[in-house]
């Protein structure tokens, strides 16, 4: 008989079922690496470190205080990433104001970051739900 | 860092990313990362040079 029709669930059905999503959110891999996916966990994170780490290297802005409809958007996508943005603000990382053209992209850099973290997350969500495997 | 090299680390970690959460297998998902890759750069660069050529 299988283990999920004799009613024994596997490690993997066990558990609060967002903690990876929360997780992932907070610390980019952190939901994959709880679900036992190193490798995956480890080039998600780096990538989003990586990229979030470039971006604040090239000046870039992390948003605060919203004023129009796109600073909201673009501190939505900050806040993607969890912990990071956190500790940046905390440490005074990041520039006050855009002034030169790589500031720009590394504005950028840092949203995209923040919007990848947020795929990251829902995809380790959707493999602790047997969504995907 | 020029701004070719910003968008080849753009297209390297969002491809990255997208490999691995869109896809379910590893070949697949380099597969797919690779596709994502060539389009992000490839794009990158036909875009500049249509700007360039409106330029002129």
């Amino acid at each position: 008989m299988p283990a999920a029709e004799s009613g024994v669930k596997s490690e993997s059905e066990q558990g609060f079922v967002y903690l990876p999503l929360i997780a992932g959110w907070l610390v980019p891999g952190a939901g994959h690496f709880l679900l036992r996916k190193w490798y995956r966990g480890a080039l998600l994170a780096a990538s989003i470190v990586g990229m979030f780490a470039m971006g604040i290297v090239m000046q870039g802005k992390l948003h605060t205080n919203p004023h129009d409809i796109l600073d909201i958007l673009s501190l939505a996508g900050d806040l993607g990433n969890g912990l990071l943005y956190v500790v940046s603000r905390i440490a005074g990382l990041g520039a006050e104001h855009v002034q030169v053209t790589t500031a720009d992209y590394g504005t950028r850099f840092i949203v995209v970051a923040g919007l990848l973290n947020v795929i990251a997350a829902v995809d380790a969500h959707n493999l602790r739900t047997g969504r995907k495997s | 860092m020029t701004h070719f090299a910003a968008v080849l680390l753009f297209a390297l970690f969002a491809s990255t990313v997208f490999g691995i959460t869109q896809r379910e297998t590893p070949q697949r998902m380099v597969r797919y990362g690779a596709y994502c890759f060539v389009l992000f750069a490839g794009s990158a660069i036909a875009l500049s040079w249509l700007m360039f050529l409106i330029a002129r």
